[in-house]
């Protein structure tokens, strides 16, 4: 985002109010439709347009539309259905069989078998590969051809999430094209089996694709419907609303709420919220690393805190359409994730201000809040902690300075926020903030047992269980006061019929022209 | 002359080595590049593999040198996000920032040097001071507020010119003009003040003496002097535009040097940000060098100065 962000959309929503007659008054249609080509824009391009080879949003996008995995999740249902293999089944809890499917060919006409997947899975394991978030791939120790249409997935050790990785982050490589081109190659010229190929890759500028005529039919993705898809690199926000409001692009995303506001005044344009799966929360020096007579280190304190914030008036007031109270330690929809039987803290500053007196704080205390994004939130939890006595200060810093921070054991109260990757799965959220690890700031062993239990038992029944026990641990002591989950804004031409999920992941292939 | 001119070189040549250990020294102290290369969800051993691949734990003096070493033989490195070498990187931009300078100077000049002389010829006149104004305003206009506004008037509202992307020559029209704006009033104030100066003088009084008509002493004989100093100031502006290209091109999303850097200083791409950095310095040094150079020749007294 531009530096000068706020001036900018306050007057950039002056200006808007005032060209709303105008628009109107053109008929100028959107040039898009008529030419079949779906232009979406952005403000961030991927540094390699190869999958595995980038971490951003915008290269996870043109993953799904080029590339196919073995499993695929079913958005709706967050069942797993075959793709490129047809059937799996467990040897052992290390030892994964797919049966391939057969038919299926790359962009280039090549057919997709067995040394696709046994070359993909064992070149991202390799260091030369440099693959950008190994924790994708790392579960896995290796893959072994059987047939031409079977292969075995190793595990490094029982991981239950292992088809939620399989149906993300680990699209099947042409092996015969990649080892020819090699990756500076394939990254400027790169194919998939996916329902779209790429025809452009511009550096700066974007990627253009179009309907991939030798798709499969029967893909649980569906038949795309639209004949090109261009992406559009557009760094300036208020630029990409113009370009929007002009017809110049049919989609754009992560619209800010008062730019959203005014677009819903804009005909031709249609504003969608829709929650995500990132989830803001205040997490507390509870392992008393800051100092060893922190307030925060008493039970007591967390919980006053939890009682001091009203996060549904945060909700309605500032966060808007889309978004939900959180009430445990992951996000709701994710498997194992639950706040069922979880204690709750409902908003209640006499509550707070009596627990912070039985805490030994009858006056409150000063405090630190670290805080990198969503400043008015950040105020909003200052003004709430105050109203109970708790005199704490903001402070704002850019993301990699907060991390360095906490992780130094210098931050006794920070507003967070986490994506879990896209991961359905509660391990990818609870994994990352209470197994003692860097980011812990409560470390209890007691926590990390039973979630290690947790992210390698296999019964789901059980697993879910152990989950369940961990987060009401989590939520009784207060460890982490999760507030709510995010949305996203998408606004985009009303030609276009579009549907948002909340894995942030925009299936263009699914979309279509009314 | 050649005492001057190597003295000269000396101070650009020392001026683009403090503008190289300043923009390394700034990129350094702006957090840990490692931290934020291995992005927001990396785990620490990741952050301490990628400190190590790049060269991050090396001292700073030992950083600073190997860059130096690699700038003399025009080898910057490899970009930290593309994997590309930063030359052929900024290879690709160039020509689109230069394209958009050139255009924008060009509007700049066509604008300025009319207005200017026209100003001092009807001296005092509500034309001077209507002028005037509008160079007061167009220095104190944003040129994101000036993009933005033009993008809302031409683009949005009466829908003459594209929003933004550099396909056809309409689509440098807007950046040119919110470019070349900021350059109109020096240039005009320039022009004017030497205008003035020139019309005082005795060879424009003889001509008038002649009988030559107003135009033809105006600009066949005033204004010609009066613009010499104008082409000197054109080059140093002609530098600013390439260093205001960053914000018109972000807006305009033109894919040039500007909006590569803005890009690369936002995810901390060290290696470009430092490479434009030395390329945009080194281009409005030269120019200034120049323009010395070139005031130099037209005016001894300068020379010994």
């Amino acid at each position: 985002m531009a530096p000068f962000a706020y001036g900018k959309s306050m007057m950039f929503a002056a200006a808007a109010a005032l060209a709303l007659p105008t628009v109107s008054l053109s008929t100028a249609a959107l040039a898009n439709k008529a030419n079949d080509t779906l232009v979406y824009a952005s403000d961030s391009e991927p540094e390699n347009i190869s999958p595995y080879h980038n971490n951003l949003r915008e290269g996870v996008i043109v993953a799904h539309l080029v590339w196919e995995t073995l499993i695929n999740r079913n958005p709706k249902t967050g069942e797993y259905e075959p793709q490129l293999a047809t059937a799996w089944k467990w040897i052992d809890p290390v030892t994964l069989e797919l049966t391939l499917r057969q038919g299926v060919t790359f962009h280039d006409g090549s057919p997709f078998t067995a040394d696709d997947v046994v070359f993909t899975f064992n070149y991202v394991l390799t260091p030369e590969a440099k693959v950008v978030t190994k924790q994708n791939v790392e579960w896995m120790a290796g893959a072994d051809k059987i047939d031409d249409h079977t292969v075995r997935v190793r595990l490094k050790g029982p991981f239950p999430a292992a088809l939620e990785y399989l149906s993300g982050p680990t699209p099947i490589y042409p092996a015969a094209y990649f080892k020819k081109v090699g990756l500076d190659g394939f990254s400027k010229a790169p194919i998939g089996t996916g329902p779209y190929r790429i025809t452009a890759v511009e550096n700066g500028k974007g990627v253009k694709m179009e309907k991939f005529k030798g798709y499969w039919k029967g893909s649980p993705l569906g038949d795309p419907s639209i004949g090109k898809i261009e992406f559009r690199v557009i760094p300036d926000g208020e630029t990409r609303m113009a370009e929007l409001m002009t017809g110049g692009v049919d989609w754009i995303w992560r619209v800010p709420k008062d730019q959203a506001d005014q677009l819903k005044a804009v005909p031709n344009v249609t504003v969608l919220s829709a929650e995500t799966m990132r989830v803001g929360f205040l997490q507390f020096d509870a392992a008393g690393r800051t100092a060893a007579d922190t307030p925060m280190k008493n039970d007591k304190v967390r919980q006053a805190v939890a009682y001091a914030i009203d996060r549904p008036a945060m909700v309605k007031n500032l966060v808007g359409g889309g978004a939900r109270v959180m009430h445990s330690a992951c996000f709701i929809d994710q498997i194992g994730c639950t706040d069922d039987g979880v204690p709750r803290y409902e908003y209640n500053p006499d509550k707070a201000r009596k627990l912070l007196a039985e805490a030994g704080y009858p006056n409150g205390f000063d405090t630190d809040l670290y805080a990198y994004r969503e400043r008015d939130y950040a105020e909003a939890v200052v003004g709430y902690l105050r109203a109970v006595g708790i005199r704490a200060n903001l402070r704002f810093l850019k993301y990699a300075a907060m991390r360095e921070a906490a992780r130094a054991g210098k931050v006794p109260l920070e507003y967070q926020t986490w994506g879990s990757f896209s991961v359905n799965d509660a391990s990818a959220f609870t994994g990352v903030w209470f197994k003692e690890n860097e980011d812990d700031m409560s470390r209890d062993p007691k926590v990390k047992a039973l979630l290690e239990k947790a992210d390698t038992t296999t019964d789901t029944a059980a697993r879910k269980d152990l989950y369940k026990q961990a987060l009401s641990m989590i939520a009784e002591k207060g460890y982490l006061l999760p507030l709510f989950s995010y949305p996203s804004n998408y606004a985009f031409s009303s030609d276009l019929s579009f549907t948002a999920q909340a894995d942030e992941l925009p299936r263009f292939y699914t979309a279509h022209w009314k | 002359m050649l005492a001057f001119l190597l003295r000269r070189l000396a101070v650009a040549l020392s001026v683009v080595l403090t503008v190289s250990v300043i923009a390394f020294l700034l990129l350094h102290l702006s957090g840990d590049l490692a931290t934020d290369l291995a992005g927001p969800e990396a785990s620490p051993e990741q952050v301490a593999r990628v400190r190590v691949e790049y060269g991050l734990d090396q001292p700073l003096m030992v950083q600073y040198g190997q860059w130096l070493a690699g700038a003399a033989r025009f080898d910057f490195g490899r970009s930290f996000y593309f994997r590309e070498s930063v030359a052929s990187l900024l290879g690709d931009r160039i020509p689109i920032t230069l394209k958009l300078g050139a255009i924008a100077l060009g509007l700049a000049l066509a604008v300025a040097i009319p207005l200017g002389a026209l100003a001092a010829v009807k001296r005092g006149s509500w034309f001077d001071r209507a002028a005037l104004a509008f160079c007061a305003l167009g220095q104190a206009v944003p040129t994101f507020w000036l993009g933005l506004t033009l993008i809302i008037i031409f683009a949005v509202n009466l829908r003459w010119l594209p929003v933004s992307g550099n396909a056809t020559w309409s689509h440098y029209v807007l950046p040119s003009v919110a470019l070349g704006w900021y350059a109109i009033p020096a240039v005009m104030r320039l022009t004017r003040n030497g205008m003035l100066d020139v019309m005082a003088s005795d060879y424009i009084r003889t001509a008038r003496a002649k009988g030559l008509r107003p135009h033809t002493v105006i600009f066949k004989h005033a204004l010609r002097n009066a613009v010499v100093p104008v082409v000197a100031l054109a080059a140093v502006q002609f530098g600013f535009m390439l260093g205001g290209s960053i914000v018109v091109e972000a807006v305009f999303s033109l894919q040039g040097l500007g909006q590569l850097a803005w890009e690369a200083i936002a995810r901390k791409d060290f290696p470009v940000v430092q490479a434009i950095v030395m390329l945009l310095a080194t281009i409005y040094i030269l120019l200034t060098f120049l323009a010395d150079l070139l005031n130099a020749w037209l005016d001894p007294r300068i020379r010994v100065a």
